[in-house]
């Protein structure tokens, strides 16, 4: 895709962000800040890139191994990021009180 | 060779070899990141009610799952075991983490892990400039494209920001570190001048050739290092909330820039998703504050609470209760409003302060939980630890929302808060905190206002005239103990 595409998407991409996060209740600021954290790990498909690729010379090889590396810190939060944003908004709830 | 991961998807997403310099050939491929974009788009949507939010949480899930099995059904992978080894690892503490993390904790857990998506940033750039033939960034005459270069020179530098801010401000939250801001002298100038030294480094680094560049792109990375130290170095603990939701904006924008160098949509779209979040988040904090933006990013507020002026009020008249008197006077209460602060964090007080709401409501009153949006570390803690304590979200209210009612009140329980009830916010033009909506607790009938002793004074380092209302009462107590002796008193 050539550059313009791409930023074209990203302008886009930032006014539904604006949009979407405005309409995010207050009380789910938490839960919103662990989700995006968990989001913003998708960052893993570059690490993985450089982890999968066919070593090419002593820099292939030192990028794989940062790959790997990256890939464990995204997994991290990954996992982290979606499990405590679920832990989170099990507790939010309406009780049935009698 | 290829791994057919998912047998199905894979055939569906094969593709030439030619995927493997980052240029999605196959439509297919562009879709399914671009699917993964929108699944993230609806997972922030979710998050407009309690009800659809955990709908929301898993789309998010899903769109993670199709970015990553996309990327490795799409490229030929000369490593998978060791791939698999570091997401079960990753994943694995991961999990644990978000298991056994307290909910006070939450700010140190949320910083934390804005440090690592900053370093995973900062890997995946330095990958990329040591092997650009596999991200597909290099030109015919095998040097890296300028445009490319200009995406890895911001995209590692604002990682090793988000990196090293979030550790210090993780450090600072888990009080490895004290919460008090470090001044360094003449940090501004050197602050600007380590910032503007990055971006004249990168203009630099996108037009060296290839070969000569490398101790360019070396210098931005350590100088972006030390920036996001020296930024949040200066920046006290109460002010962390923004610090927090900025923190997270960089993790996004660094995403971002790592999206542009992949051409990668899901990336993209994440990155300008989670960037304007945390702007937004930031933006509603410093409003909560009324202080601007620049004003706390340049630090140093409430460094000067001087015990100076702390002499002259011990003076003042103020009344003491116990945990009876206001156990009998809350029983005839009709309408009671609880205002939560980080003090109830600090003293893990929210589930005793449940049980006597719990209580409370038993004896016929109207309890109430007003929140202020700054209240606590970061935005939205106060709701996130009452929802742990099963307080029902439809009895939790925001400052505009429930400000009106304190005229009605018979009560207001303030328990960890000071600032956020501070009327000289409304009437001192001189106070730090002037201009900073509060609520009107002055305007209920009785107020409580459990502190730990006369002593201390709020973040911002200002006497509170609640306390010598007529009408207060000060409960001196750690508020755990003072809300569990409560609960036995009723």
């Amino acid at each position: 895709m050539d550059f313009i595409s791409i930023f074209s998407i990203f302008v886009m991409a930032c006014f539904v962000g604006y949009y979407v996060v405005w309409s995010v209740t207050p009380a789910l600021h938490t839960p919103l800040m662990a989700v995006t954290n968990a989001i913003s790990s998708v960052i893993i498909v570059g690490a993985l890139i450089a982890a999968a690729a066919a070593s090419q010379g002593d820099g292939g090889q030192t990028a794989k191994w940062l790959g790997l590396i990256g890939v464990v810190l995204a997994s991290v939060n990954i996992f982290g990021g979606f499990a405590v944003t679920e832990r989170m908004l099990a507790m939010y709830k309406k009780k049935e009180r009698k | 060779m290829r791994h057919a991961l998912i047998g199905a998807s894979a055939l569906l997403f094969s593709t030439p070899a030619l995927a493997a310099s980052g240029e999605a050939v196959n439509p297919w491929v562009a879709l399914a990141y671009l699917v993964a974009g929108v699944l993230f788009i609806l997972a922030l949507r979710g998050l407009s009610s309690p009800e659809t939010s955990r709908a929301g949480n898993r789309y998010g899930m899903i769109g993670m799952l199709i970015a990553v099995v996309t990327t490795l059904v799409t490229h030929d992978i000369a490593s998978l075991p060791e791939i698999g080894i570091a997401i079960a690892i990753g994943g694995a503490f991961g999990f644990i983490v978000a298991r056994k993390i307290a909910m006070t904790d939450m700010p140190q857990l949320v910083a934390g892990f804005h440090s690592l998506v900053g370093m995973a940033a900062v890997l995946v750039g330095v990958a990329a400039y040591l092997n650009p033939g596999a991200f597909g960034i290099l030109d015919d005459a095998g040097e890296i494209l300028t445009v490319s270069r200009i995406e890895l020179g911001l995209g590692v530098a604002i990682g090793a920001i988000t990196f090293s801010g979030s550790v210090i401000a993780f450090l600072k939250l888990n009080g490895n570190m004290s919460g008090a801001p470090i001044m360094l002298p003449l940090r501004h100038v050197i602050n600007l001048g380590v910032l503007a030294a990055i971006i004249g480094l990168t203009g630099y680094f996108s037009v060296m050739p290839t070969v000569d560049s490398s101790t360019i792109f070396w210098t931005i990375l350590v100088l972006a290092f030390l920036i996001g130290f020296l930024l949040i170095i200066p920046i006290g603990g109460a002010d962390m909330p923004v610090v927090v939701s900025m923190l997270n904006s960089y993790s996004g924008w660094a995403a971002a820039a790592m999206g542009f160098t992949l051409g990668n949509t899901a990336m993209i779209i994440t990155g300008a998703l989670v960037g304007s979040s945390g702007a937004i988040l930031s933006y509603i904090m410093c409003k909560a504050m009324n202080r601007s933006f620049i004003s706390v990013i340049a630090g140093g507020f409430g460094a000067e609470s001087g015990p100076a002026d702390g002499a002259e009020k011990i003076d003042r008249p103020w009344k003491r209760g116990s945990a009876e008197d206001a156990a009998y006077m809350m029983k005839q209460a009709e309408n009671i409003i609880i205002i939560p602060g980080y003090g109830m964090a600090v003293a893990q007080a929210q589930h005793a302060l449940r049980e006597m709401a719990d209580l409370l409501e038993e004896e016929g009153a109207n309890v109430k939980f007003a929140i202020h949006p700054v209240a606590g570390r970061m935005p939205g803690h106060m709701n996130v630890l009452l929802a742990e304590a099963s307080v029902d979200y439809d009895k939790v209210f925001e400052l505009e929302d429930i400000n009106s009612e304190f005229a009605q009140a018979d009560v207001a329980f303030i328990i960890g808060a000071n600032d956020v009830v501070n009327p000289a916010a409304k009437t001192d033009k001189s106070s730090p905190i002037y201009g900073m909506p509060v609520f009107d607790v002055e305007k209920a009938k009785q107020v409580f206002f459990i502190k730990r002793s006369m002593g201390g004074v709020g973040y911002a380092g200002v006497d509170n005239e609640v306390f010598y209302m007529d009408q207060t009462m000060m409960l001196l107590s750690d508020a755990k103990k003072m809300c569990e002796d409560i609960v036995k008193a009723l």
